[in-house]
């Protein structure tokens, strides 16, 4: 028997037993479920339609992410031809220095903010996938509150910003090179985005 | 329902090789001096869907502590001490042999008893009888072996135990717990956002873990029986790196508000909320010791990552850890002899363990990416995160470095291990 089919007959074999075993299982477990608002759930409605093209269950996408359209309306947020739309900001490696060309970036949201006191912006921070997960949190915060201090700086007040960090949980799988660099970040959301 | 499978990667140098149903884990290595034992069928095991000294055997190999001697071919298979011709075991090398047997009682449930007997001596070195329902039948299995275990080594087992983790499949994140070999996965939480750092009450009835549901950090608590979750904190900035105190009164977590991750405390209800590490630096995944007179936790506020400790009402730190640039994620032994840490060692991160009295280190992983180091309740093995291919996967070692077992997911990365207590 080759090594790829002694897998399979395992894997069948465990298919069936673990299906017995949920059904009998010795200490329930309730599952909760996270309701889920993100676009990738609206798209996987819409495959469980079915992929004949034509089924009459067929669920129309809606993408609940308002910036996901690519029209401004007006925004200068969601203009791509205004640096308002230019939300992510690149580190060094080991670094939470904010480098001098996004200067021009931490300005115009800086502006933006101290224009429209009523706007809030979260800050989220980000690491490349070396090193463990809850230390990287750590450091993608420090590289968000880098930022928010270039804001405070420009005059900028702590109650319009939230400094949060994903750490490495958004970082690319097996990064490697400039691939780890892009990793290194803090993205700009405002508030509703 | 999502079906985890862990399958195992591993194919040279196998000392044992349990191969069935959900969990196909393969372990590598294995103690220089490995008790001989036989576990004869029990009478009547075919009357309970799971195969109840299957299992025990399987406990028993997947230790690395045992060699589970072959039965099949034996004249005589005994299922009660009565029946034993102990020549025969000794013959066979047999330090020990259990015999046992199952038999439905009323109320459609079994009894089910087991004999573990000295071969050598002729004597009964324990002997149980249990009255169970039909879905009981693993966790007494696992039982039985922790009592195996307990006899022959002088040590707790820990089979009746569960690990909780965190699967990511496609682009949904899921909390699972499974029973300590992998059977029984149950989904305790998924979503479409990030899960990380799961926590067992000491009790073992609910988790701690952090989701990113709502596009930031966030602790939740939620008891495993009923599904009842609850925010334990949701304050400005990240909320993270829950862990219990030793009574389940408390959780250590981190804070960080607009500034740096902090340390505080906070009572398992939400209130109380105390600050703990006062620095300008990060200072994170804290831990209680097991006599809950300290956290430790790593910072970097020597410049680079390590383990400091500090008294559970607060003050100033002192530092644990010297050896290396890179020093973080510390767990306790159950005894608070020894902390498992990982160090990054030349690049690679692996999983350290440290000698609290004498200060010695050993290194027990291979690294390069590896994370969450988790005792089991018996102290004897260490879970941990690494990736395998590409991919996320567990693999678990011995505190002593001997034995080891590599797990994988064949659907997608598995991460973020937690050994959970003992099952009452």
């Amino acid at each position: 028997m080759t090594k790829q089919s002694a897998i399979n007959t395992k894997l069948i074999t465990a298919l069936g037993l673990a299906v017995f075993l949920v059904a009998c299982k010795s200490t329930p477990i309730t599952p909760a479920k996270v309701e889920d608002k993100s676009p990738s759930s609206a798209s996987t409605a819409t495959n469980s339609g079915g992929d004949t093209g034509a089924d009459a269950n067929a669920v129309k996408e809606v993408m609940v992410d308002g910036n996901a359209n690519g029209s401004a309306d007006g925004n200068p947020l969601r203009d791509p031809n205004n640096i308002l739309s230019k939300r992510n900001i690149y580190f060094d490696y080991d670094s939470d220095a904010v480098k001098a060309e996004y200067r021009p970036i931490v300005e115009a949201q800086a502006k933006y903010l101290l224009a429209h006191p009523d706007a809030k912006m979260t800050l989220q921070g980000n690491t490349d996938e070396r090193g463990t997960r809850e230390y990287n949190l750590s450091l993608g915060q420090r590289r968000s509150v880098a930022v928010k201090k270039s804001l405070n700086l420009l005059g900028v007040q702590d109650t319009q910003i939230e400094t949060v960090s994903y750490g490495e949980e958004k970082a690319t799988q097996n990064c490697a090179g400039e691939a780890c660099d892009k990793d290194r970040r803090v993205d700009i959301v405002h508030q509703g985005e | 329902m999502k079906l985890f499978k862990l399958m195992a990667f591993l194919a040279s140098f196998l000392v044992a090789n349990i191969s069935y149903a959900a969990l196909d884990i393969e372990i590598t290595g294995g103690s220089a001096q490995q008790i001989p034992i036989a576990v004869v069928p029990f009478a009547n095991a075919a009357a309970t869907k799971d195969n109840i000294s299957e299992i025990i055997s399987a406990d028993l190999k997947r230790s690395g502590l045992f060699r589970v001697l072959e039965t099949r071919g034996m004249a005589n298979l005994p299922t009660s001490p009565a029946q034993i011709k102990y020549a025969e075991w000794v013959a066979l090398q047999a330090q020990a042999l259990t015999v046992g047997s199952v038999e439905p009682i009323a109320g459609g449930r079994f009894k089910v008893s087991f004999q573990l007997m000295d071969a050598l001596k002729q004597t009964q070195l324990a002997g149980m009888d249990y009255q169970i329902a039909p879905n009981q039948v693993r966790t007494t299995a696992h039982k039985i072996a922790d009592i195996i275990y307990q006899k022959l080594t002088g040590e707790p087992g820990a089979f009746a135990s569960r690990i909780a983790y965190i699967t990511k499949i496609g682009k949904r994140y899921a909390l699972q717990v499974a029973d300590a070999d992998g059977f029984n996965p149950q989904t305790v939480v998924s979503s479409n956002e990030p899960i990380i750092s799961p926590a067992w009450s000491p009790d073992g009835s609910k988790l701690a873990y952090v989701s990113f549901e709502k596009k930031k950090p966030i602790i939740f608590v939620q008891s495993l029986t009923s599904g009842k979750r609850e925010v334990l904190a949701n304050f400005k900035g990240n909320n993270s790196a829950p862990s219990w105190s030793p009574d389940g009164n408390k959780l250590a977590i981190v804070l960080t508000y607009g500034a740096n991750s902090q340390v505080h405390t906070i009572n398992a209800n939400g209130s109380g909320l105390k600050l703990i590490t006062k620095s300008n630096a990060i200072d994170t995944e804290p831990v209680f010791s097991p006599d809950g007179s300290h956290i430790y936790f790593s910072s970097d506020r020597g410049g680079k990552p390590q383990i400091y400790k500090v008294a559970v009402d607060g003050g100033t730190p002192s530092r644990v850890t010297f050896e290396g640039a890179y020093n973080v994620s510390p767990k306790f032994s159950p005894d608070g002899k020894s902390l498992a840490y990982i160090r990054n060692d030349g690049g690679k991160f692996k999983v350290a363990l440290q000698d609290l009295a004498t200060g010695q280190v050993q290194l027990l992983s291979e690294g390069s990416q590896d994370e969450s180091p988790s005792f089991a309740p018996n102290g004897r093995v260490i879970l941990y995160a690494t990736k395998a291919r590409g991919r996320g996967a567990l693999a678990a070692v011995s505190s002593d470095g001997k034995v080891r077992q590599r797990l994988n997911d064949a659907a997608g990365d598995v991460r973020e291990p937690a050994w959970g207590p003992l099952l009452n």
